[in-house]
């Protein structure tokens, strides 16, 4: 590891982690640790703690710690050596000063991207490390507030925007009306049974971004697809109750996904663009519920957009003019293997792809995933500093000729705006589903 | 339970067209067909903003509705739909809308007879269940849960009632929702409410809750239970004796519990679903007896066979001596009664229906996009565009099979003997 440190302190406010920190004990701390360590992590943990040898290769890999020139308190071990070694090797006998920062550490500076997985010779999957941090703040009620109060809008509406019962099918009743203004026949057909594919999205969709399920619609309208959309609860597939730690929560939304998937009794479910909710229902929910694998095959929206351009279900009337550079989301790609299907969409649609480097797996964060975005204002400045080198990157793609970057994960687009605007990169976002909606052939 | 006695179960078919339809309208929605088989409707465009619905082929009544969803018959086959006229929501029973109008209704639910009709309103932004018609006299700022008594006499939501802003993070964790039986809420508040389940007679009511970010139970009418659970699953109640059951979970394991007290020795990796037969006296769930395996628990035990992906639709036979379920492994479902696989596999398959004396089961099913039906492990020999789940006679020795086969609707009374052999 480099040296030497120039980290320094900084006291935030937030009311999440203030109050929660004004509430405990050393026992109540000693004894939530303890729990959690004894109870829910078993020889995972134990095998990382007693494997890793300190050797810091992991360090280049975090986007943190190369845009803090390289201070080692920003490295993946050495957030590892701030939070879950000490309270390991102490036993649980932390302050509740520790606590704060331990909760600062694993919510805001690491985005759990697993970027440093790929770098550790031992394979060590230190967001794991960081989830079992979170895990312990969420016990202890030191969650920022920010991303408290989403998970508590999951608690109450099963998504993550406060969108209520009602709301929901009149958005898309909304932007069925719009659509037909365009397509006379287009449908958004709701709770139709037996459809092929249910079509999930998450929250900010219906709350900010309806225009994503209008294009959704009229892609699903040309390409043919039998498809459906649930009025009920279980619509939305985000999840940041798996990045609170609150694993409980997490695994309720989960189930009330598939459980509607399995009540429409659909043969799939086709996912937005967004990366953390694919790692929800492909990985960390399922798994939470006791499915080894999700009960019913997921298709990314990247994935579904691969299939239905390669299987002639949409025909491009003219390829996208404007250069583009394409972000690998974490999620979807170190997570789920979808960066060359994310090529042939976008070589598919577009004149002229720009390659960013790194790429693909060994593409840096966003610097807003792993619920560091909805951590909010307090710490907005600390994912945008913490992700110069994303900004360095981006310059480089766009002084290779790139005007429009793609961004085909909701978290990384809002990220990835943060850091276009405050570095005055100059990049316009979009998803594919901007572009596949600009340049396919629709009726006329 | 719906009578089916004065049904026609003459052997037999009869066809509505539907595709004459398509030459009517600008567009024709998905078609529903009625308990008794004899009635196929579907929301139709007539123009821009303009809808109805066919019935047999048939306008329903003058009133044209502004938009029109979630068409579905009732079990007493009355035909239910939620329109739209003048930027105002209500419910259309049999084309007749009801005369309170509403900012918003959806999630409707029948009594088990279909005489009664539920729905979740909103006015003016305030929340609350809708009967026959009739909202509750409460409202609320907001209703996430809906429930309703298998007569169809109450209903029930799980309801906000302190107010606590979007950010309000420690104020939420007071407490702010509760559970209301026909608009009264109980007294105690908690940070959620979910999964709401009536008693038979809908007098009490049941739900899952969280009395912090950490501790979970069950309240029953309004007061919880005093242990304490990581996490709960919804409540049942027990059908004859009216005590409660819910899993909960406890050190990464699940487990029944009835009234608060610990029911099935064993525990599983995940339980739920669980169900009584008719006469309270059998017990099953959907469970994971170990991690990534899943079957069906009857009383405590695990079916020996075990799937993958999902097992779901589990329904005990009207005897309570049989169950039956829908086991899905990879990509494929299979019927599976009494933990027995059937040998056909399919992409799609529907909840089982037993005969009244328990001695037949079939199902609807469906393989690449051609429908057929099951029938104790025999298969239909007709491949259809569209099915309904089948209903046996009372006397059991008919099956009436509704479909769309070259674009008509088929009603299809054949003896269950054309199919088992």
């Amino acid at each position: 590891m480099a040296e030497p440190s120039k980290k320094e302190a900084t006291k935030v406010v937030d009311e999440g982690i203030d109050v929660g920190i004004s509430r405990l004990t050393e026992e109540k701390i000693q004894s939530v640790i303890n729990s959690v360590i004894d109870e829910e992590t078993g020889a995972r943990l134990k095998t990382y703690v007693e494997t890793c040898v300190h050797c810091g290769l992991c360090s280049e890999a975090c986007h943190y710690y190369l845009s803090h020139d390289n201070d080692p308190h920003y490295s993946p071990v050495g957030k590892v050596k701030q939070t879950i070694w000490e309270m390991v090797k102490k036993k649980g006998r932390v302050t509740p000063e520790f606590i704060r920062q331990a909760a600062i550490i694993a919510q805001t500076e690491c985005n759990l991207c697993k970027r440093c997985a790929q770098y550790c010779p031992f394979g060590i999957d230190i967001a794991y490390l960081m989830s079992v941090v979170r895990r312990i703040i969420h016990r202890l009620g030191v969650t920022p507030l920010y991303i408290q109060d989403t998970a508590h809008s999951h608690s109450v509406t099963m998504n993550q925007m406060w969108v209520k019962g009602d709301e929901w099918p009149d958005t898309l009743q909304w932007q069925e009306e719009e659509a037909q203004a365009e397509i006379p026949d287009l449908r958004i057909p709701l709770e139709k049974e037996g459809a092929d594919i249910m079509y999930s999205v998450i929250a900010p969709e219906p709350k900010f971004q309806a225009q994503l399920i209008y294009q959704a619609a009229v892609i699903m309208h040309v390409a043919g697809v039998d498809w459906t959309m649930p009025a009920s609860m279980g619509w939305d597939n985000s999840d940041m109750a798996m990045f609170t730690g609150d694993n409980e929560l997490m695994g309720r939304l989960k189930r009330t996904h598939f459980e509607t998937a399995a009540r429409l009794k659909v043969k799939k479910i086709v996912m937005g663009e967004c990366g953390h909710a694919f790692r929800s229902v492909y990985d960390m929910g399922n798994r939470w519920l006791g499915w080894a694998m999700p009960p019913f095959t997921i298709v990314h929206a990247i994935e579904f957009y691969h299939d239905i351009i390669k299987e002639g279900r949409i025909k491009i009337a003219r390829k996208y003019k404007p250069p583009i550079t394409l972000h690998d989301p974490c999620n979807v790609v170190r997570g789920g293997g979808l960066h060359e299907k994310a090529r042939f969409v976008a070589h598919a649609i577009c004149e002229n792809v720009i390659e960013m480097h790194p790429n693909r797996e060994h593409n840096y964060c966003c610097g807003a995933g792993g619920g560091v975005i909805n951590t909010g204002p307090p710490f907005k400045m600390t994912r945008i500093t913490g992700n110069r080198v994303k900004a360095e990157q981006l310059f480089g793609a766009k002084t290779k000729g790139a005007e429009v970057l793609v961004a085909p994960c909701h978290n990384c687009h809002s990220g990835l705006h943060d850091i276009v605007h405050h570095y005055e990169i100059g990049l316009d976002i979009k998803f594919f589903g901007d572009i596949i909606y600009e340049v396919m052939e629709k009726p006329a | 339970m719906v009578d089916s006695r004065s049904w026609d179960w003459d052997t037999g078919e009869r066809h509505v067209s539907l595709d004459s339809l398509k030459k009517k309208y600008r567009w024709v929605e998905e078609p529903y067909a009625s308990p008794d088989g004899e009635t196929v409707a579907a929301i139709v465009n007539v123009d821009e903003g303009e809808f109805t619905v066919c019935v047999n082929g048939e306008a329903w009544g003058e009133t044209v509705f502004d938009k029109i969803w979630h068409l579905r018959f009732s079990p007493d086959g009355r035909l239910t739909a939620l329109v739209s006229e003048l930027g105002e929501w209500t419910m259309a029973v049999d084309g007749a809308a009801w005369e309170n109008k509403f900012g918003y209704i959806w999630e409707p639910r029948f009594s088990t007879d279909g005489t009664a009709i539920a729905a979740a309103v909103q006015q003016d932004m305030r929340y609350a269940m809708v009967l026959n018609g009739k909202p509750w006299e409460q409202t609320y700022a907001n209703m996430t849960y809906f429930a309703m008594s298998p007569d169809g006499r109450h209903t029930a939501g799980a309801v906000q009632v302190e107010d606590a802003d979007s950010g309000e993070i420690h104020k939420f964790q007071k407490g702010s929702f509760t559970a209301a039986l026909d608009g009264q809420p109980w007294d105690m508040r908690f940070v959620n409410v979910w999964n709401l389940a009536l008693s038979p007679d809908g007098a009490h009511l049941a739900a899952e809750v969280r009395l912090n970010l950490y501790d979970y139970t069950i309240a029953v009418d309004g007061v919880p239970w005093e242990s304490r659970y990581a996490t709960v699953w919804e409540p049942v109640f027990n059908p004859v004796t009216g005590t409660v059951v819910a899993p909960v979970r406890e050190k990464g394991m699940w487990r029944l519990v009835e009234n608060g007290k610990s029911l099935w020795d064993r525990r599983f990796v995940q339980i739920w679903h669980q169900m009584f037969s008719h006469d309270g006296s059998r017990l099953a769930a959907i469970v994971a007896p170990k991690y990534g395996r899943w079957t069906v628990a009857v009383d405590g035990e695990p079916w020996p066979a075990t799937f993958t992906q999902l097992v779901t639709d589990a329904t005990f036979s009207p005897d309570g001596q049989c169950i039956a379920a829908l086991a899905k492994d990879e990509e494929t479902f299979r019927v599976v009664v009494d933990g027995i696989p059937w040998s056909d596999t399919w992409d799609m398959a529907w909840q089982p229906v037993f005969s009244p004396d328990g001695k037949d089961v079939a199902a609807k099913v469906e393989k690449k996009n051609h429908y057929t039906y099951t029938v104790n492990n025999r298969v239909w020999s007709g491949s259809c565009d569209a099915a309904w789940e089948p209903v046996f006679s009372p006397d059991g020795t008919h099956l009436m099979l509704r479909t769309v086969e070259a674009g008509n609707y088929v009603r299809r009374v054949v003896p269950v003997s054309d199919i088992v052999g």
